[in-house]
């Protein structure tokens, strides 16, 4: 075992490999949500759209491998997610934004649709090895193949973490950022402002989606690297708390993600020295966390501080 | 007059779903055809796998009755103004309790009490699961559909967690279990079935819940307050023990789904009770338009989808996700057509528009 020579210093270096490795589909889908709620409207179906975009991902990459050569197809992959991602964001937008209709019901709607779909056409590439994505050796500096397995980074970690400024930006300074959180804080003034709220709900949706399914990609073209039905393993509704965590700040939904995907990796990095008696319970502990401080921050005379004031309200 | 005005509604209310569920199965439909399968073969196929005969019947029900009873956990908090989406939670937690209860009973009682105590165990721990976000929202104004969906990871993990540890049973090597129930505390089947007492719960769960909601006045002092909170408060109801109260009866509906898995499914609890009821129940709900009579119809056509993913993997050569995309369809359509009540002229009052426009004019 690797751990075997490193002793309890796998411990550290487990939960970071883990977290770098575990984050890259939380920081992703919860950038994602955190631009669609801040826009009012609520995507549950994001758990959908992660399966879709992991299976045509790896579908794309597997198939033009022989077309494109094994380096760009991963790549093509990746694209193709984001375009999955954007078709099921489009039904979703369109949908939830209907009279009486609520987009939680949409999104579990969405959920089992996209889902469904993924594991309908992904059944031929359960078997076949697709090529992956490159990763960055930033253990290069070390001699131990422990520590240079650990720091493999994903170039769709970097993406992700290069979004995270840009759309704090985007949300803080420019006149789209400033439409979609008029949209999602009062849709009324919005509207006095001549803003259309169905087309600005519309892009973040469409646009969140779009990132949610590169999220996908990097399920099965980074970590674990292989296509299976249940490779998303409820991280699309855990994106959901995470956003919510994160209080809709770019930001902190970054740290969110490395802390929800470091917590993941405490189970499996205690297990592999032998503590092995809580490790459901320490898969819990994001959770418990995101309920703790929603109690702690909550009060029935305001909402959440960062809360998009229309979230949650049906139009 | 009256007669008018009530069958034009109630055509409505009807058509709708029904042409929903007919434009589903058109794109369904044209879906089959691009993947090269002959749509009219697959409506036969899932037509026999779901309602073809009396043993499709049962496969059928069998999978409706833990729906109705899930579907309840959403449907009821909705009458209030709440969105809970605990149910996959509350349902694990009610399996549990039931486990916990049944295990230390053993088979120092009958069977048939050792049952009723674990049906009232998984009812309260379920119904506790749900007073929690909904106790939350009312005292600390915290999102019930967001503490109730962590709730279910909390719910799932805290299984994981003693069946992998305290509970679990080291004969049983498959995959991590608990001990098994005591064969004499199994829910068994209705006469002459394959179909288990499930269905009877679910059937009374969902009567008693429509009569409670549409004939009480506990119910209607719900449907006050979820119309209208500020009004509610102003007429002196409780909305917080209204609250309570309806979250404790949604959650302990799931509980009670949970324990019927347990006790006449799956006999030992394990990671198979995560198996979907819930996120399924949630959506029942919503088409079912949140009336506790309707869930029933709607988990039964539910049911029936799901009864035929076997069939078409057979004799069609469609993967089992087939009815996935199916049921994804289904539920899509009939979503968007509660956006088309009051849009179609056929179903509108015309006396009453007429006396609408005179007093506009």
């Amino acid at each position: 075992m690797a751990t075997e020579a490193l002793g309890w210093w796998g411990v550290p270096l487990g939960i970071l490999a883990g977290t770098l490795r575990g984050s890259v589909p939380f920081l992703l889908v919860s950038l994602g949500e955190c631009l669609t709620e801040k826009s009012g409207k609520i995507n549950l179906g994001l758990e959908g759209t992660l399966l879709m975009g992991a299976m045509s991902a790896y579908a794309v990459s597997y198939l033009s491998s022989g077309i494109v050569g094994p380096t760009l197809a991963p790549w093509l992959g990746v694209l193709t997610a984001g375009a999955a991602g954007m078709g099921l964001g489009t039904i979703h937008g369109w949908l939830a934004q209907q009279p009486r209709v609520n987009d939680v019901a949409v999104g579990i709607a969405m959920i089992i649709f996209g889902g469904g779909l993924a594991n309908f056409l992904g059944k031929p590439f359960i078997q076949p090895q697709a090529p992956q994505l490159p990763t960055l050796a930033a253990g290069g500096w070390s001699s131990l193949s422990q520590v240079q397995s650990a720091l493999q980074i994903s170039p769709l970690f970097l993406l992700g973490v290069a979004i995270v400024p840009l759309m704090s930006w985007f949300f803080k300074s420019t006149r789209w950022g400033l439409y979609v959180r008029a949209v999602g804080d009062s849709p009324d003034a919005a509207l006095a402002m001549g803003i259309s709220i169905f087309w600005v709900r519309m892009a973040s949706i469409v646009a969140g989606s779009f990132l949610a399914g590169i999220g996908g990609a990097s399920l099965s073209l980074f970590y674990p690297g292989v296509w299976t039905e249940r490779i998303s393993s409820g991280q699309g509704l855990m994106a959901v708390a995470l956003v919510i965590f994160a209080r809709w700040q770019p930001w902190q939904c970054l740290w969110a993600s490395l802390l929800f995907g470091g917590a993941q990796a405490l189970g499996p990095a205690f297990q592999s020295v032998g503590i092995d008696s809580y490790y459901y319970l320490f898969n819990a502990a994001p959770y418990i966390l995101t309920l703790l401080i929603m109690v702690a921050t909550c009060s029935p005379k305001r909402t959440l501080t960062g809360a998009p004031g229309a979230l949650g309200q049906s139009d | 007059m009256a007669l008018t005005t009530t069958w034009r509604r109630s055509l409505e209310s009807v058509a709708l779903p029904m042409g929903a569920v007919l434009s589903a199965l058109i794109i369904f439909g044209v879906f089959c055809a691009l993947v090269g399968a002959n749509p009219l073969a697959v409506y036969a196929s899932i037509y026999r796998a779901a309602f073809g005969s009396w043993s499709a019947w049962q496969n059928t029900l069998l999978r409706a009755s833990p729906l109705m009873l899930t579907a309840l956990c959403t449907a009821l908090p909705a009458r209030l103004g709440l969105v809970i989406i605990g149910n996959e939670g509350a349902l694990v937690v009610g399996g549990l309790a039931a486990v916990l209860v049944g295990l230390a009973l053993g088979s120092s009682l009958p069977g048939e009490l050792v049952l009723l105590a674990m049906a009232l165990g998984s009812l309260v721990a379920g119904g506790l699961w749900i007073v929690v976000a909904g106790a939350l929202r009312h005292y600390r104004g915290v999102n019930e559909t967001i503490s109730s969906l962590l709730l279910n990871y909390v719910a799932i993990a805290l299984m994981n967690h003693l069946v992998q540890g305290p509970l679990r049973d080291p004969a049983f090597v498959s995959k991590p279990s608990s001990f098994e129930i005591a064969p004499a505390a199994w829910l068994g089947n209705l006469p002459d079935t394959r179909v288990h007492w499930g269905l009877v719960y679910g059937l009374v769960a969902s009567a008693l819940a429509y009569i409670l909601m549409q004939r009480t006045t506990f119910g209607f002092a719900a449907r006050t307050a979820g119309g209208n909170v500020r009004a509610a408060r102003i007429a002196g109801l409780p909305v917080g023990k209204l609250t309570l109260a309806v979250c404790f009866l949604a959650g302990s509906c799931a509980g009670l789904a949970g324990m019927v898995e347990v006790a006449a499914v799956q006999k030992r609890l394990n990671e198979s009770i995560v198996s979907n009821y819930g996120y399924a129940g949630i959506l029942v709900a919503f088409v079912a338009r949140h009336n506790p009579l309707a869930t029933v119809l709607v988990s039964v056509l539910l049911g029936g989808i799901l009864a035929s993913g076997g069939i078409l993997q057979r004799s069609h050569n469609l993967p089992d996700a087939t009815v996935m995309v199916f049921q994804g369809i289904v539920f899509l359509c009939v979503l968007y057509s509660e956006s088309l009540y009051g849009r179609f002229k056929v179903f509108q009052e015309r006396e009453i528009q007429a006396e609408g426009a005179a007093v506009a004019g």
